[in-house]
């Protein structure tokens, strides 16, 4: 008998893990590399002294976590009630409903963004701290409700069922079987939504006012010439430990909430 | 019990009908607007006309603009289509690398998009000035930074789709004498088309989206985003932006529609 032979064109894969590795990887040991190298090309941490004595660059990064916290919150508790009702009845049948939540995203965000600034004018409100905060909300708002009514919609519905046969309120179920249920979607959510405030930095140049600006702007100011490449990268860096620390707690929260859902299973 | 039933319904429909509101309206003004001539939103209407459309098709900044968004967005999504489909049937066949791999095509989606446009802009310092190539920043090196952040979106297409494959339709295939080539192109590649197209749908409107990767890496390369944003940060006001915005929104609606009747045509078709 003639022997198969397996086909197995895992070669496929080879030339996107080159580029990759000049595109992705590359860039980030240079990243790296710029952070940790003085003037002179020795290793130094000089780059992040300066950028954390320097009150512009600290101020700015505190400011910037205010306000992707404060946005991120906002869009939670704009998308989770709206989430919430398109995944009930009858709302659930209705499956352009949720499609028209999702389709300005499709268009050019900074073209969204100039035409809420052109209704902020008309309305006469100044560009502001809160504005800007508005701007966030109103751009990144579709991806926190996207993963959440994800959840939501394939959620067992006999796990409500069940909650509500033993004796609970509406009330009660939501919060002690809906809304822990709901938990991956959140934590999806929020990391669609918190770390890429950041670097959005064209929404509030055109909303906020000069006060009121993300890193990404401090970032790409410090690019504009080569003296600033080490303290961009020294930022920048800083910025990729914080996404890994974003990482690394969000599929810790994920992983816990599995691991209670199958541990509640087994017995 | 039915007037509980009843006041929940409202309540449901006034919070959905809230935030569409919030969401549409500013787009909505937009549109009625394109169609004054009027400098600010607000102001004196004035009467009906297509002043803004003819004034888009004269100013030679933004058609550049929005030529440069096309071709960058179509280039690079093709570019990203077929590199993320080949890969995904890659990844598909790996047992250990997999893991590495997939992590590797998740790190421009995860990381904050200001460090990756650094990230390409000190690589272009390096290939510059370091390995002495000579090319400059603009639309060619966007191009590839477009298609290098697409690429993953495609893959996460194209593999969910692999996955669910009959596998014995290839082995069929190629028991029949087909050889895999051949067989990946007429048997596996028509049922990954669907997935496919989604995937090029899905990079093109990120490429058309991106700003900040554009705006650092562009030179004096300018698309839509990094064209408007500057000219309104400059000079606060471009009232063509309006007859634009109001294209590209009913651009995405008509294909958004088809797309939906195509779909439903599909699903009606398998029942």
């Amino acid at each position: 008998m003639k022997k198969a032979k397996v086909f197995r064109p895992t070669a496929f894969a080879f030339p996107y893990i080159a580029v990759t590795v000049v595109f992705v990887i590359v860039p980030l040991l240079l990243v790296t590399l710029y952070a940790f190298r003085g003037n002179d090309g020795s290793f130094t941490i000089e780059n992040f002294n300066y950028i954390f004595s320097q009150a512009a660059y600290r101020n700015s990064l505190f400011k910037t976590v205010g306000i992707a916290l404060l946005a991120t919150v906002l869009c939670l508790l704009v998308s989770y009630p709206v989430a919430y009702v398109l995944a009930s009845h009858p709302f659930n049948k209705m499956a352009v409903l949720a499609l028209l939540f999702v389709i300005p995203t499709w268009m050019n965000f900074v073209l969204r963004i100039v035409a809420l600034k052109s209704v902020f004018n008309w309305m006469g409100l100044k560009p502001s701290f809160w504005t800007g905060i508005i701007g966030l909300v109103y751009d990144f708002l579709p991806y926190m409700l996207l993963p959440i009514y994800t959840v939501l919609s394939n959620l067992d519905k006999s796990y409500v069922e069940a909650s509500k046969d033993l004796g609970s309120n509406d009330f009660l179920t939501f919060w002690k079987v809906t809304f822990p249920l709901s938990i991956p979607g959140i934590i999806s959510g929020i990391s669609m939504v918190f770390m890429p405030i950041f670097s959005a930095y064209a929404v509030t140049g055109l909303l906020a006012d000069a006060g009121t600006t993300v890193i990404g702007r401090g970032i790409e100011q410090l690019f504009s010439q080569p003296s600033g490449y080490g303290a961009g990268s020294a930022l920048s860096f800083v910025l990729l430990l914080l996404v890994f620390i974003v990482m690394f707690l969000s599929s810790f929260i994920t992983g816990k909430t599995n691991k209670t859902l199958t541990g509640g299973k087994k017995r | 019990m039915k007037d509980k039933k009843i006041l929940s319904l409202v309540i449901r429909w006034l919070i959905l009908i809230v935030v569409l509101i919030a969401i549409y309206l500013p787009i909505a003004l937009i549109i009625l607007y394109s169609f004054s001539e009027v400098r600010d939103l607000g102001g004196e209407y004035g009467s009906f006309s297509f002043g803004l459309y003819a004034k888009l098709f004269q100013n030679k900044e933004l058609m550049t603009a929005t030529m440069n968004t096309l071709i960058i967005g179509l280039v690079s999504a093709f570019l990203a289509t077929i590199l993320g489909s080949v890969t995904a049937i890659g990844i598909h066949y790996m047992t250990k690398m997999r893991k590495v791999v997939d992590t590797a095509s998740q790190i421009t989606v995860v990381n904050a998009e200001i460090v990756t446009a650094m990230g390409f802009y000190l690589l272009f310092i390096f290939l510059r000035d370091v390995v002495h190539l000579s090319f400059d920043l603009g639309l060619g090196w966007l191009i590839i930074a477009h298609t290098v952040i697409t690429t993953p979106y495609v893959i996460l297409s194209v593999s969910p789709r692999l996955k669910q494959l009959n596998p014995n339709l290839l082995e069929a295939s190629m028991d029949l004498g087909a050889t895999p080539i051949r067989s990946l192109v007429t048997v596996m590649l028509p049922q990954l088309f669907g997935s496919m197209i989604s995937g090029f749908a899905l990079a093109f409107t990120l490429s058309l989206d991106d700003f900040v990767v554009t705006s650092i890496n562009g030179g004096k390369t300018y698309t839509i985003s990094t064209f408007v944003y500057n000219h309104i940060r400059r000079s606060g006001v471009l009232p063509e932006v309006r007859s634009l915005s109001t294209i590209i929104f009913l651009f995405v609606l008509i294909a958004m529609i088809v797309v939906n009747i195509v779909k439903n045509k599909n699903l009606k078709k398998e029942k």
